[in-house]
């Protein structure tokens, strides 16, 4: 038997390497140079990953398959990229500090954060149901360690755990509507696969029907959609802030990155199918989360709800099965890395050691002691609430109208309409913080240089890309999967 | 130096907005925390260096041959939506680069002399601050290449307008003018807006050079819709240059401090609308209703607000009826279509106006506040270089030659009676007679006769230091020389702003006189007119305030019906808000009471109820065991297989 070496191409794979190959320098770098501060590391991964996007850029507007075509570098991979990237850069800016003040400054964060890129970014060039679920794995298990970062705190402990337990229940899922898809269509291959159904007219094979569910269930794990969902709130608030950011954000938009390529490339025959139960899910997910977001007093499992109710607007562009709406989605994803983890920024910086001040009443009167704080904070929750002139009100507006566009006018009611539920706890915040008395002193702001940076860059892009949509939105244009 | 940025300065045009940004912005943020002096340097430094760049734009405008004078500069696209398209881009033709230089010119001198004038004021960078937004705004204005652009430089004054009158905002009154300067532009700005959705919806564009150059295609002149766009931009106009309806606002915004009054309430913000009506000439010839409109209102306003400023006890209230009555002047310009004639008094009306206010405040300072002119008089002696320019900027806004106003003024007049008719002239002519005369009442009033000071002020009266002193100056120079940019004879002016009007600029002597000449005798004799009409007025002034001080009290007795009529400015005010503002505030407290609190608010609390309840409910099931979230997720999945299998 001849054995035939497939042809494998590195440069397609160089940004996944070169994070590699950062996360274990780091890690070998902090067990050897004991002494080495660890804020070193964090400048060195940030460098990197700043350094990947650049080599990222030079990929742009070419679609190479490669490695027996299990990976893809394509323009909605490398969009993907650079939002993995730039959440990324922006969680190790908001970290450096926290991990000191917070007790926790081991260097093995860093790696753990790169890894996770790693993962995403195979996730988002996945050309393979098994790259993706590699990809997926790696990203998953480096955020399992990470929610349980704090590991002299029991929340932290019970995130993890929980986390994990789930994760691993989800996983199980995913693999055996994997191992229905093979079984078949005898391919993994997500093209091959489009190709087999279309081709055999097999839209109601059960083996395929069930694997698309069992898909959809393993992917609606990982973006956070109800009814899969319930593991989100838990785990956002026992986890350090700096990993639920990050959470919120990237792994987040990996997850739509696979739910777009396997559904609009493998499974669009199966679409009469699949968008009835997404529509039902985004409806679910967009309702619940906004709901249930208003009777919450911690703000960070405030977030956590509204990252569940957003995730159902990202559905909602899904089921539209357009190019327009998958070019809404990488805007809105875009979007919501900034407004998102400057929230969160927000939040840490008004954190100490032992005082972390998440709850909602704790913001009492914080536009009077610190007004440039609390601006910053408006800008973001206006955001989130899809209010112009920001960003977020130009990714739902894009969102909303591919909807319309498409023909699910009552879903984009009822988008709408939880649009306006969530105005009323982004507001509260709001309103706490300029019409409600301080209810106690506010310590010192744990700020630093980096998370300064951290929220500048936020904020510059929740303001220019509510102003300034046009570029991005072509951009997201050409990168869509669809022709 | 152009090599090393492009082709020429005109490539540097960007520049011109981005100073004055700078320096608010950094006086924004920073300037608490810097010193005083550092703070002003910005805020001058700024707008001084705008007007370096616009001067080197002006001159490369200048190299090129009149036809091909319109540079546009266009940095991104900032609306794209379907057919719509807005478009950041800037336009430097003749029009906008005059403006530009007016508005930096001006509008340095004014910030140097506000470095003295608010020395000592706690709120100084938040001064500078809004002092430079308001000159970028006003140079975003005059430079946007398209209507939208243009309508936020518009929005950006009157925000700028509204933050200074209400600088003081810890007086009632100077948040309460602030307050009504900002509501009775809003209902300009309604009409402008109007006018440039029905500029869109007829042309599908909003850019200038595509309108312009497609509306004598697509209009016929004298057409419903040109009418109609022409009537609502001139509404706009109204409001923001303080026209008939809406003037009441501009004399309440003298509660601003004067430098504010100065180059926003006279130079340069409340001209915006005669600069919009101009830029827009080619919609409003199409339109001969409309410029009878505006000819009539600007030649009534002329008229009115020179009554009103007869009576007026107020040193800057004065002048600002005065202004509101010159800005008349300038639309009754463009009414009978002498465009460059308008834009020619504009430029002239900045330099005079600008100085007799900076000269009002001047004196303001010197008295510690003092702004009735009944507590003043013999001040030559205290202020004596404030005397001379303020005598300056008086002659020039009488019309006297060959101070600046003399020229401007004057070829108002002439072009309303060759273009327009009699009935025009004898607005302006009379108008003209009102200004030399409450000008000089004022001037003796406050320079001349017997002090009527408090002992206590008179004690510190002081002539004002070098840096407000020097902005006088210059402005005073400014207003001797700068009529001779129209001399009919060689009409700079005239032939420079040529090409924005068409060929429609106003009679010259040698140039642009295509249309049809005015004979030699005809000007020359109107000269005279008006010079005596001016004469007559000073001559007045002098009888009553300087010969026979008791004679004023005496008229005002004899005729008191009249007196108290304009001492009340035909109580307007009271009318006004007898008739809108009073029926508004009535029928929103009831909408407020009643409709909003009783009816929406309960529909709506009901609905926050709902949801609330359902929230709770719901969160019941976050349980925090991990066996219930499994069991969901298990549950969900069995649904959606079964539903996908047998039901889908």
């Amino acid at each position: 038997m001849e054995i035939t070496v497939p042809p494998f191409d590195i440069k397609s794979i160089a940004p996944i390497i070169l994070v590699t190959i950062t996360g274990i320098v780091v890690l070998i770098t902090d067990v050897f140079l004991k002494k080495l501060p660890k804020e070193t590391l964090g400048y060195f991964s940030f460098l990197a990953v700043l350094i990947t996007g650049v080599i990222i850029s030079s990929q742009l507007g070419t679609t190479v398959y490669s490695f027996s075509n299990t990976f893809v570098v394509d323009d909605f991979s490398i969009f993907f990229n650079f939002i993995f990237l730039i959440s990324t850069a922006i969680v190790i800016l908001m970290s450096v500090t926290y991990l000191r003040q917070e007790g926790i400054n081991y260097g093995e964060y860093y790696t753990l954060i790169l890894f996770a890129t790693v993962g995403m970014m195979l996730m988002a060039g996945g050309a393979d149901l098994i790259t993706i679920f590699l990809g997926l794995e790696i990203m998953s298990i480096s955020l399992y360690v990470l929610a349980g970062f704090r590991r002299d705190r029991l929340d932290s402990n019970e995130a993890s755990l929980k986390y994990f337990l789930l994760g691993a229940f989800s996983t199980c899922f995913l693999l055996y509507g994997i191992a229905l898809l093979y079984g078949a269509t005898g391919t993994t291959n997500i093209n091959e696969i489009g190709t087999f159904i279309t081709n055999n007219h097999a839209y109601s094979n059960p083996m395929i029907i069930m694997g698309t569910c069992l898909l959809i269930i393993g992917f609606g794990f990982k973006t956070a959609s109800v009814p899969f969902h319930k593991w989100a709130p838990d785990v956002y608030q026992g986890a350090p802030t700096s990993v639920t950011a990050f959470m919120s954000a990237g792994p987040k938009a990996a997850a739509f990155a696979v739910f777009l390529r396997v559904f609009l490339v493998s499974l669009p025959g199966l679409e009469t199918k699949w968008s009835v139960i997404l529509w039902v899910m985004s409806v679910l997910t967009m309702t619940v989360g906004n709901v249930v977001a208003i009777t919450q007093t911690n703000i960070k499992r405030m977030l956590a709800y509204s990252s569940i109710a957003h995730a159902g607007y990202v559905l909602m562009a899904i089921v539209t099965a357009s190019s327009l709406g998958t070019a809404s989605i990488l805007f809105y994803l875009l979007v919501y890395v900034f407004m998102n983890l400057g929230a969160f920024a927000v939040i840490m910086v008004l954190g100490k050691k032992g005082k972390e001040n998440l709850q909602i009443d704790d913001y009492s009167g914080l536009g009077y002691k610190h007004p440039v704080l609390a601006i910053t904070m408006s800008i973001f929750m206006f955001s989130l609430a899809g209010i112009p002139p920001f960003a977020g009100f130009m990714g739902k507006f894009y969102i909303f109208s591919s909807a319309i566009k498409s023909g699910y006018i009552v879903l984009a009611i009822i988008g709408v309409i939880n649009s306006v539920i969530s105005v009323y706890y982004y507001l509260r915040v709001t309103v706490v913080m300029y019409m409600k008395q301080p209810v106690r002193e506010f310590a010192p702001l744990s700020l630093s240089p980096f998370i300064i940076l951290a929220l500048i860059i936020t904020i510059w892009g929740t303001i220019h890309l509510g102003i300034f949509p046009s570029r991005i939105i072509e951009f997201a244009q050409e990168s869509v999967l669809l022709p | 130096m152009p090599g090393l940025f492009g082709e020429s300065f005109l490539d540097l045009i960007g520049l011109v907005l981005l100073f004055p940004l700078a320096g608010a912005i950094v006086n924004g943020l920073c300037g608490k925390k810097l010193s005083p002096s550092i703070v002003g340097f910005i805020g001058c430094a700024t707008v001084g260096l705008a007007f370096l760049i616009s001067i080197l734009v002006f001159l490369d405008l200048l190299k090129l041959s009149p036809e091909h004078r319109l540079f546009e500069k266009e940095f991104f696209t900032w609306i794209g939506s379907g057919s719509f398209t807005a478009v950041a881009g800037l336009q430097v033709d003749p029009l906008s680069t005059v403006m530009i230089l007016v508005v930096t010119g001006v509008g340095f001198l004014i910030h140097v002399y506000s470095i003295g004038y608010m020395h000592g004021d706690e709120g100084f960078y938040r001064y500078f601050t809004y002092l430079n937004l308001f000159t970028f705004s006003m140079l975003l204005l005059v430079l946007a290449n398209n209507f939208l652009l243009m309508f936020i430089g518009w929005e950006g004054v009157g925000l700028c307008s509204y933050l200074l009158i209400g600088y003081w905002f810890e007086k009632k009154s100077a948040s309460s003018a602030g307050k009504k300067a900002f509501i009775v532009n809003r209902i300009g700005d309604f009409g402008f807006i109007l006018a440039i959705l029905l500029i869109f919806v007829t042309f599908n564009t909003v850019d200038f050079t595509e309108v312009f150059h497609s509306a004598p295609k697509q209009l016929t002149t004298g057409s419903l819709v040109a009418t109609v766009i022409t009537l609502l931009l001139f509404l706009g106009a109204t409001g923001k240059s303080a026209q008939i309806p809406l003037y009441t606002w501009l004399p309440d915004a003298m509660e601003g401090p004067t430098p504010v009054s100065a180059l926003i309430h006279a130079a340069t913000m409340v001209t915006a609308g005669v600069y919009m009506v101009v830029r827009c000439n080619v919609l409003f010839v199409m339109s001969p209703f409309s410029l009878t409109i505006v000819a009539v209102i600007g030649g009534a306003t002329a008229l009115f607000a020179a009554t009103i400023g007869l009576a007026q006890n107020d040193i800057k209230r004065v002048l600002a009826y005065s202004t509101v009555s010159q800005i008349g002047y300038m639309f009754l310009a463009c009414g009978v279509g002498a465009f460059v004639t308008g834009i020619f008094h504009l430029i002239t009306h900045a330099f005079f106006k600008a100085l007799l206010f900076l000269g009002s405040g001047s004196v303001i300072h010197a008295l510690g506040g003092e702004q009735d002119m009944r507590k003043m008089g013999g001040l030559k002696k205290y202020l004596p270089t404030t005397y001379k320019t303020f005598l300056i900027g008086t002659l020039a806004i009488a019309g006297i030659p060959p101070f600046a106003g003399f020229f401007s003024k004057d070829e108002i007049l002439l072009e309303a009676y060759t273009k327009g008719n009699l009935l025009f002239w004898g607005l302006g002519a009379f108008a003209a007679l009102l200004t030399a005369f409450y000008m000089f009442r004022l001037l003796f009033m406050t320079f001349h006769g017997k002090s009527r000071m408090d002992k206590h002020v008179e004690e510190h009266v002081h002539e004002s230091p070098m840096n407000m002193l020097l902005p006088l100056m210059i402005l005073a120079f400014l207003s001797v020389v700068g009529g001779f940019l129209g001399f009919p004879a060689a009409s700079a002016i005239n032939n420079f702003l040529a090409p924005v009007v068409g060929g429609r600029g106003h009679i010259g002597m040698v140039n642009g006189g295509e249309t049809h000449h005015v004979s030699q005798n005809l000007m020359f004799s109107m000269m005279g007119l008006s010079t005596g009409i001016a004469i007559v007025g000073i001559m007045l002034a002098y009888i009553l305030y300087c010969k026979k001080p008791d004679l004023p009290a005496q008229i005002a007795g004899r005729f008191k019906f009249v007196y108290n009529i304009l001492l009340n400015k035909y109580y307007v005010d009271e009318i006004y808000d007898a008739t809108i503002v009073n029926p508004t505030i009535k029928s929103s407290f009831f909408l407020w009471r009643w409709i909003d609190v009783r009816i929406i608010d309960g529909f709506v609390n009901g609905v926050a109820r709902f949801v609330e309840l359902k929230s709770e409910v719901l969160r019941l099931f976050q349980t925090g065991f991990v066996r219930n979230y499994a069991l969901s997720m298990l549950l969900g999945g069995i649904i959606i297989i079964i539903c996908a299998l047998f039901f889908l």
